[in-house]
C-alpha cells in the first residue's frame, strides 16, 4: 500500500524519486570561510554526484535540485511534457531553483527533503515557495516525514507527504486534523483567528 | 488578566487530546526515544535524573487563584506536595510520572493552564515585569501585547522546530525589570513623538554559553507589525541559524556571525514582504485583549494610612519585611507585595502544596484575586491596600511566605542543578542553602543591602548567573563538582555581564569565598554604595586578591 498522502487522503504516488550517489568526498565540516557555509555546516553536492546520478529514460520523476540545474538541457523535453519535479533539501537556497526556472508553475511537482524530523527549515521553504513565489501546484514532504510533523507542513503550504516508509500513512492522516482553529494567520487560511471570528472579551 | 473563550479553550483540550496519544504511541513503542524527545519536549516533560520534570507555563507570569490552587492540587496529587518556581516564570515539577502526564494536562486544561511550548527548540512562555500594569514608572501596560504574541507564537506552524529555543521578553517601563536585553528578542514598549505605541526592539541577546547583550535592530516599530516583524526575524534565524552545534545554534550566534547590520538588511527584506500581511495586529483586537487588563476596581484611598504606620512603629519584624517586601503602586494607598520563597535553607523559589492554597487564598482576599510569578523566583500580590498588609504578613509568615530577604544575598536565584537535571555539571541548591546559612543573620543582610546572586548548575544559565551582582556557575573538572565566580553582572537597562575572578572552588568553599567578597565590599564601600557599585568603581581586582590571597598562601603551606 502506498505511504503517500495527498491532501488528505492516501494516493498512488506516480513519481520515482532519483537520488544523487553516495559521494567519494569526504563532508566538509565547519572549518569553511564562507559565512553562510559555516552557518549552516551543510555538505555540498560534487560535480561528480551529479555527473553520476542516473536519471531514468521515462516516467515521471523528482530529481535533486543541483542535477536539475546542472543538466537541465536534458530534462528540458520533459519538463515541457509535465514529467519533470524538482526536490531541494533543506540546506538548499529556494534563489538558485528560481534563477534556473523562472516559472515555478512549469514544474507539477516541487518536493523539499527533510533529513531528520527537527529541522524546521522545511517549513520555512514551504511557506516561502508559495507566498513569496507563488508556486501553486503539488508541494511535497520527504525524507523523515512523521505524522507529527503533517499539520505544521499542512499549513505551512504542503499538499503531501510521503510518510516515512516504515510507519503508517493511515494512522498519520489523522495527525492532519490535531487542531481546528489555530491563532495565526499561515499558508493554508491566511488569516489569523482574530480576523476570522468576532471575538467578544469574555467570549 | 486574560480569560479564555471557546477557541482558547478548544486549542489546548485538542493539545491534551494530541499530546495523550503522542503518549500513547511512545508507550506503545510506535514512536522511538529519539522522536518522541521532541514532541514531550514541546511539551515541557524533560527526562532527568530521577524522575521526569514538567514545566507548567505560566504565560507573563500571571495566575489566578484559582490556577494556583490547582497547581497546589495537582502537585499533592501527582508529584510530592510542592512545585518549583522558576526563572521563566513558569512551575516545575520535578517528580511526575510519564504516563500522568495526559492527566496533568486535562487538568491544567479546567483552568485555562498548559505546558504548551515550555521548552523543546520554539518559542517559549513570553516574560514581562513582574509589576506590569501596577507600576508606577510604567509608561506601557505590556500584558496585552505579551497575550497577543502568545497566541501568534502558539503552534506557529513555521516556527514549530527552530534550530533551538527562543525566548521573547517585553516590558512598558524606562526602568526595565523584564531583562529584555537577555533575550532573543525584546521589546520595550514606549509612546512615541505622536503619541502612539511603539516598540524598541533587541535581537541576539541570551545567556547560556555565550552571553551576550542584544542589538538593537529597531528603534521605532510601530505596534501593529509586531508579529509580522518578529516573523521575519524568526524566518531568518529558522532558515540560516546553525543546526549542526547546539551550542551555537541560537540566534545570538548568528547575529554575531553576520553582524547587526547585515542580520538586520536580511530581516528587512523578508519584512518588506510581510509588512501589513493579514497578521498586522487590527485595534480591536489590541482593544479586545486589553480589555482583561483593565485596571483593578481599586477603592479611593488617602496615600497613607495610620493602622500601616503605627503596625510599622511598633512591631520591628513587620516593619524589617515591610522594608523589604513591598513595592510602589500606582494607586494612592495600595501596595505590591512580594512573597519571598527563599526562607534560609529551602530550595529558593519551591512552594508546597500548603504555601500554594495560602497564597490564593491571600490573593482572593487582598488582591482580586491574581498574583505573578517573577524572575527571581517568588510571588508577588499586586493590588493589597495598606491597611491589609498587617494581616496579610500575619498569615504569610505563618506558612513561611513573609522571609524579609527580598532583594538581599539569600534572595538567591537558583535553578535545580544537578539535584534534579540531567543537564547540571553541578548542584546548585546545596550551594544556595549553605550561602543562606553563613548569611543567617538578619541585620547584617540588611547592612549588606540590595545585592543579587545568581547560581546555575551549568552553563544553560537557567539561574543566569551572567547577570548576578555575584554569579555562580557549576563546572565540571574530571568528573568532580566545581563552581566559578563571576562578579559585576547586572539585569536591567545598564545591564552587565559578570567578570570570572578565576579558578574555581569546591562546593565546600562557596560559603567563605562569598563571605570574602562581602568583607571587601564592606571595607571598600562608600555610603551609598551598592555591592554592584562598588565592583563597578573598583573593578575585580581587590575581590580577586582577597578571596584567592588565604587559598594562595595555604596552597603555599603546603608546599612548604
Amino acid at each position: 500500500m502506498s505511504n503517500l498522502i495527498i491532501n488528505d487522503a492516501i494516493a498512488n504516488d506516480e513519481w520515482t524519486l532519483v537520488n544523487l550517489p553516495a559521494s567519494q568526498v569526504e563532508e566538509r565540516k565547519q572549518a569553511g570561510k564562507v559565512v553562510l557555509f559555516k552557518l549552516t555546516g551543510e555538505k555540498t553536492v560534487t560535480d561528480e554526484q551529479i555527473a553520476g546520478t542516473v536519471i531514468p529514460a521515462g516516467g515521471k520523476i523528482i530529481v535533486p535540485l543541483s542535477v536539475f540545474i546542472a543538466r537541465k538541457a536534458e530534462l528540458q523535453t520533459r519538463i515541457a511534457t509535465n514529467e519533470i519535479g524538482v526536490w531541494i533539501a533543506t540546506h538548499e537556497f529556494l534563489e538558485d531553483l528560481t534563477k534556473n526556472q523562472a516559472d515555478l508553475n512549469a514544474l507539477p511537482l516541487i518536493a523539499v527533503h527533510v533529513e531528520r524530523f527537527a529541522d524546521g527549515r522545511i517549513f520555512s521553504l514551504g511557506v516561502l515557495l508559495r507566498t513569496r513565489y507563488g508556486y501553486k501546484n503539488e508541494l511535497r514532504a520527504i525524507g523523515d516525514v512523521l505524522r507529527d510533523q503533517l499539520f505544521f507542513l499542512k499549513r505551512s503550504g504542503f499538499s503531501s507527504y510521503a510518510i516515512r516508509a516504515d510507519r503508517s500513512a493511515v494512522d498519520a492522516l489523522a495527525s492532519l486534523k490535531d487542531f481546528t482553529t489555530p491563532y495565526q494567520g499561515a499558508v493554508d487560511e491566511p488569516n489569523p483567528v482574530f480576523k476570522r471570528y468576532h471575538r467578544g472579551a469574555n467570549g | 488578566m486574560y480569560q479564555y473563550d471557546e477557541i482558547d479553550q478548544k486549542i489546548v483540550d485538542e493539545r491534551v487530546a494530541q499530546y495523550r496519544d503522542q503518549t500513547r504511541r511512545y508507550l506503545a513503542g510506535e514512536l522511538t526515544e529519539d522522536e518522541f524527545r521532541p514532541l514531550r519536549l514541546q511539551n515541557g516533560l524533560y527526562i532527568q535524573r530521577q524522575a521526569p520534570m514538567l514545566r507548567i507555563a505560566v504565560p507573563y507570569g500571571m495566575l489566578s487563584s484559582k490556577q494556583l490552587r490547582k497547581l497546589g492540587d495537582i502537585a499533592a496529587k501527582y508529584d510530592r506536595s510542592y512545585g518549583h518556581f522558576s526563572t521563566r516564570q513558569n512551575l516545575q515539577l520535578n517528580w511526575p510520572k510519564l504516563e500522568d502526564v495526559p492527566d496533568i494536562l486535562a487538568e491544567l486544561a479546567t483552568v485555562e493552564m498548559h505546558a504548551i511550548q515550555t521548552s523543546g527548540n520554539c518559542i517559549r512562555n513570553i516574560t514581562t515585569d513582574q509589576f506590569a500594569g501596577v507600576a508606577p514608572d510604567e509608561i506601557v501596560d505590556p500584558r496585552a501585547m505579551a497575550e497577543i504574541m502568545r497566541q501568534w507564537s502558539t503552534f506557529h506552524p513555521e516556527f514549530a522546530l527552530l534550530p533551538r529555543k527562543f525566548k521573547i521578553a517585553v516590558s512598558g517601563t524606562k526602568d526595565d525589570r523584564a531583562v529584555v536585553q537577555m533575550h532573543d528578542i525584546g521589546m520595550e514598549f514606549y509612546i512615541d513623538a505622536d503619541n502612539k505605541l511603539a516598540i524598541k526592539v533587541w535581537v541576539g541577546g541570551g545567556l547560556g554559553r555565550t552571553p551576550i547583550l542584544g542589538s538593537v535592530i529597531e528603534e521605532h516599530l510601530e505596534w501593529q507589525h509586531a508579529l509580522t516583524y518578529c516573523e521575519a526575524i524568526v524566518r531568518v534565524y529558522n532558515l540560516h541559524g546553525r543546526r549542526d552545534n547546539a551550542y551555537k545554534a541560537r540566534i545570538k550566534i548568528l547575529v554575531k556571525a553576520l553582524g547587526i547590520e547585515e542580520f538586520k538588511r536580511q530581516v528587512e527584506a523578508e519584512w518588506a514582504h510581510l509588512k501589513d500581511a493579514p497578521n498586522t495586529i487590527t485595534e480591536a483586537e489590541l482593544a479586545r485583549v486589553s480589555q482583561h487588563f483593565e485596571a483593578m476596581p481599586y477603592a479611593a484611598l488617602p496615600a497613607d494610612d495610620t493602622s500601616f504606620d503605627a503596625a510599622i512603629a511598633s512591631n520591628p519584624a513587620f516593619s524589617a519585611w515591610a522594608k523589604r517586601s513591598l513595592h510602589a503602586h500606582k494607586m494612592p494607598g495600595y501596595r505590591a507585595v512580594t512573597l519571598s520563597l527563599k526562607p534560609h535553607g529551602i530550595a529558593p523559589g519551591d512552594a508546597t502544596t500548603a504555601q500554594m492554597h495560602v497564597v490564593a487564598d491571600l490573593a482572593e482576599q487582598y488582591s482580586f484575586g491574581e498574583l505573578r510569578v517573577s524572575h527571581e523566583q517568588n510571588l508577588i500580590l499586586a493590588d493589597v491596600k495598606l491597611s491589609d498588609l498587617f494581616a496579610l504578613w500575619q498569615k504569610a509568615r505563618a506558612h513561611g511566605l513573609a522571609t524579609p530577604n527580598v532583594g538581599l544575598l539569600t534572595d538567591i536565584i537558583c535553578c535545580p542543578g544537578g539535584d534534579f537535571c540531567s543537564l547540571a555539571n553541578a548542584k546548585s541548591i546545596p550551594i544556595a542553602i549553605a550561602i543562606q546559612q553563613q548569611f543567617d543573620h538578619l541585620d547584617y543582610l540588611h547592612d549588606i543591602g540590595d545585592i543579587e546572586l545568581n547560581i546555575s548548575g551549568c552553563m544553560n544559565a537557567c539561574g543566569h548567573h551572567h547577570i548576578g551582582h555575584i554569579g555562580i556557575l557549576g563546572v565540571d573538572k574530571d568528573g568532580s563538582e566545581w563552581y566559578q565566580v563571576t562578579i559585576g553582572g547586572k539585569q536591567g537597562n545598564d545591564a552587565s555581564i559578570g567578570s570570572v575572578i578565576g579558578p574555581a572552588f569546591s562546593a565546600e568553599e562557596m560559603p567563605s569565598v562569598v563571605q570574602k567578597l562581602i568583607d571587601v565590599y564592606l571595607k571598600e564601600r562608600t555610603p551609598e554604595e551598592l555591592f554592584i557599585d562598588t565592583v563597578r568603581r573598583l573593578g575585580v581586582a581587590p575581590f580577586k586578591a582577597h578571596v584567592y590571597a588565604i587559598k594562595n598562601s595555604a596552597k603555599e603551606g603546603v608546599v612548604a
